[in-house]
């Protein structure tokens, strides 16, 4: 096969890239530039998208002697991922700029442009297995063998077709200490760069501060559950449900309980918060569904609502019914564009599937492809045992044991 | 063979480095085994000086300049920023009426970015350019009128379009107001704007030869500093050279032992001067044949894209004055990066001509200088040929180019 490593300039990616080569797959590195004004070094704990980055997985594209290039994917990444991150917090929303960035850019745009320049598969350093011993024998994604390291979470959204034309070798016995000795024992230099974990785009780290300079100040109140006001505060965007702490508020409640952002309500620039009890929830609902095999009423499941959350048992209430109804919410209209434009593209050689499945609802509203995943606005599950911390713009990531058969953007608590 | 990309690959980005010249290759090994430091007194250090002036001689010879205005530097971006901080800053120190530097808009960043980093002690003007690159005459006029201007720097051969400015015109400007011309001439050496012609060496110097007919003449009472590269024309990466007149005042720039007239410190290398004599040399020596077997080579390249894609426009024009080496196409609806990948791919060593950091393409300033908007510039390719072109190099483009258009147009569609 004709393969495309996405090489970040990390020690997974490289690693993944390498095993790609070494299968007998022609294998070209492709580094993405995510932003125009890239910092020269890096610093802290980010991992990617410096120059320095860049340099890198030239290097280590050097050392598993395959091409390598840089693709400018900027424009499309603060598009589809920084501004949908703005707008949702804006939207008093918790999106996860990861998901989108596997939804819109690494299983969307990069996939897309692969495919027309004569790719058959996009290979990452992600944690996840793609196995066939799925109901139809199809390609199906799958927790990684480490659990500690799944990320089959955050590639949900990419969809059903996606995980046919994409490699994972990392995700099936690894653990970072396994990859970072291939690393060495291949003489990949980036065997000992240290992990990332903030946010890529938010240069310092400090993501408050990125959403104050971009959103600016909008101030408001912060109430009691009983609606009586109790503080103030300079935007709605400061808070995600489930917060505890930073709440500013001077008064201890009446029973001296901790108090957590309940509810945030951007229209009136209110923040709710109460007793952590009215964060539990017994029921889920969620928009925007990428299912991965037909979902039907009854079923039980899984359901995960982040990243590194457990997964809690779960019974499917309401599933999605029509596969051609378009999405409502404005984020997914906003990936609708692009969407379009590369069934628009793939129409031709029959392959509209990658741009319409990763973009789900939103794609399928171009009514192009009939055998489109099923996709409608309402999915209801309840769950076994309560979880707290259910915020509107998180995603939920059904499993049928280690697989992945659905994943959704997470509504308003009913 | 050093001088070959192999057989299989066709090299058409000789903008950015031509491929380099056996006999420089031979100069730079066997002028590296000469002991000692040219400025030392001892017979060691007086043998490397010898070695050094040999070179150095020949490179004035064949510039038709006394080898006083020669200051050798790193390259083509030290001698840029020696013409450009150096002398201007000297200038100013002579005359502190001369407040302003003006530079083309379309001028290489060695030399736009230098100028503008003189602020605040110096103003950089931007010359403006018509639709072709070529500088205005009422945009130069009126930049010059106030008199605040103490140097002028276009380049001769544009990096990116070839489009080639006229030097004579631009010193017909600057004369009277008592402003310093600068040229650029990276581009231009032995690559359709030719230095020097024939027996009036020196003093009757053409630009360029060929189809046009139409090329200015200019001589080195046009032009106060040249810039020159060995890179582009077949030495080693590392060495270049500012032509200077003497009674350019210069600032400090490049302080220390003062080698160089004091405007330029730094033990010199013998070896890389051997080596972009012996590539002057080779460059020069053939220079009208070269240039005409490269108008026609790029003349293939030009009616082969136009038959393969009636759409693509060539940014310059038949009857602009430009360059034999650069052809400069726009494909409307392509993206230069997936072009550049698919030529890659097919064996096309290509660009698109504008600056790239780190792989992110970033919009060409000579495009939008000469008014070209970013969608259009968004599909530019820039091929660029040099003394290894071959017919070969040409099929081998032509060959690759459909399906390479057909794919990137694509993805172009896709992107939007």
């Amino acid at each position: 096969m004709k393969v495309l490593a996405a090489m970040s300039g990390g020690v997974d990616s490289a690693v993944a890239a390498a095993r790609a080569a070494e299968a007998g797959h022609e294998v070209v590195g492709v580094h993405m530039a995510l932003s125009k004004n890239r910092d020269q070094t890096r610093s802290g704990s980010r991992g990617c998208c410096t120059v320095e980055d860049a340099s890198d997985a030239r290097r280590a594209a050097d050392r598993i002697g395959i091409p390598y290039y840089v693709w400018d994917l900027s424009d499309d990444f603060h598009d589809l991922v920084v501004e949908d991150f703005l707008s949702e917090y804006a939207a008093g929303r918790t999106p996860n700029p990861c998901v989108r960035c596997n939804e819109r850019i690494k299983f969307a745009t990069l996939m897309d442009r692969a495919r027309l320049l004569g790719f058959d598969a996009v290979c990452t350093g992600h944690y996840a297995s793609i196995r066939t011993d799925g109901p139809d024998g199809a390609p199906s994604l799958h927790r990684s063998r480490n659990m500690a390291k799944d990320q089959s979470y955050v590639l949900a959204v990419m969809g059903p077709d996606a995980v046919g034309r994409s490699l994972f070798p990392l995700g099936e016995y690894e653990t970072k200490e396994e990859v970072r000795a291939e690393a060495r024992a291949r003489g990949l230099g980036v065997s000992t760069k240290p992990d990332s974990y903030d946010i890529c785009f938010v240069a310092d780290g400090d993501t408050q501060g990125f959403l104050e300079r971009n959103l600016g100040a909008s101030p408001g109140e912060i109430l009691d559950a009983d609606g009586s006001v109790i503080g103030s505060h300079q935007g709605t965007h400061g808070f995600t449900i489930g917060q505890r702490k930073g709440l500013g508020i001077q008064h201890p409640a009446a029973d001296g309980a901790p108090r957590y952002v309940v509810d945030i309500d951007p229209s009136s620039r209110q923040v709710v918060v109460g007793a952590a009890e009215l964060l539990s929830t017994r029921e889920l609902i969620a928009t925007d569904v990428i299912s991965f095999e037909p979902l039907s009423v009854g079923r039980e499941v899984r359901a995960q609502i982040r990243a590194h959350g457990e997964a809690t048992p779960a019974r499917l209430l309401e599933v999605p019914t029509d596969a051609t109804v378009p999405a409502t919410t404005a984020d997914s209209a906003a990936a609708g564009a692009t969407a379009d434009s590369a069934a628009t593209g793939a129409a031709a050689t029959g392959a509209a599937a990658t741009g319409a499945t990763a973009t789900g609802a939103a794609a399928t509203g171009a009514g192009t492809d009939p055998d489109a995943p099923t996709a409608d606005s309402s999915l209801r599950v309840s769950l076994e045992t309560p979880i707290r911390g259910v915020a509107p713009g998180q995603t939920l990531v059904l499993y049928d044991g280690d697989r992945v058969i659905a994943a959704a953007t997470l509504e308003r608590r009913a | 063979m050093v001088n070959n990309v192999g057989a299989e690959r066709a090299y058409l980005d000789h903008a950015a480095t031509t491929l380099l010249r056996p006999a420089a290759r031979e100069a730079l090994l066997e002028a590296s085994a000469t002991p000692g430091n040219p400025s030392s007194t001892h017979a060691t250090g007086r043998r490397a000086r010898a070695v050094l002036d040999d070179a150095l001689e020949s490179i004035s010879e064949q510039l038709g300049v006394p080898r006083s205005w020669l200051i050798m530097t790193s390259g083509g971006t030290e001698a840029d920023n020696l013409a450009i901080r150096g002398a201007a800053t000297g200038i100013l120190a002579a005359d502190p009426s001369r407040t302003a530097v003006a530079v083309a808009a379309t001028d290489h960043p060695a030399v736009v970015a230098t100028a503008r980093s003189l602020a605040p002690a110096l103003e950089a003007r931007m010359l403006p350019v018509d639709g072709q690159g070529m500088l205005r005459s009422e945009g130069v006029e009126a930049a010059l009128a106030d008199g605040a201007v103490g140097l002028l720097s276009a380049a001769l051969v544009n990096n990116e379009t070839g489009a080639m400015q006229d030097p004579a015109a631009l010193a017909a400007q600057a004369r009277p107001h008592g402003t310093i011309v600068h040229t650029d001439a990276v581009q231009a050496l032995g690559h359709g704007a030719a230095l020097g012609h024939g027996a009036d060496l020196g003093h009757g110097a053409a630009l360029g030869h060929g189809s046009a007919g139409a090329f200015p003449f200019w001589s080195w009472d046009d032009v106060d500093l040249m810039t020159l590269s060995g890179h582009k024309i077949g030495a080693p990466v590392g060495v270049g050279a500012l032509v200077a007149k003497p009674d350019v005042p210069f600032g400090p720039v490049s302080t220390g032992g003062g080698q160089q007239r004091e405007v330029r410190s730094g033990t010199l290398d013998l070896a890389l001067a051997a080596a972009f004599a012996a590539a002057l040399r080779e460059t020069l020596s053939d220079r009208d044949q070269e240039i005409r077997r490269l108008r026609a080579l790029a003349e293939r390249l030009r009616r082969g894209i136009h038959e393969i894609d009636p759409t693509a426009r060539f940014t310059l024009a038949e009857d602009t004055p430009r360059s034999a080496h650069i052809v400069h196409v726009v494909f409307p609806g392509a993206h230069s990066d997936s072009l550049l990948f698919l030529l890659d791919e097919r064996g096309i060593d290509a660009s698109a001509g504008s600056a790239c950091s780190a792989g992110v393409t970033q919009a060409s300033p000579v495009l939008a200088a000469m008014g070209i908007d970013d969608a259009t510039a968004r599909g530019a390719l820039r091929l660029s040929l040099g003394w290894t072109s071959t017919d070969h190099d040409v099929d081998l483009l032509l060959r690759a180019l459909p399906d390479t258009l057909e794919k990137a147009r694509a993805v172009g569609a896709l992107l939007g």
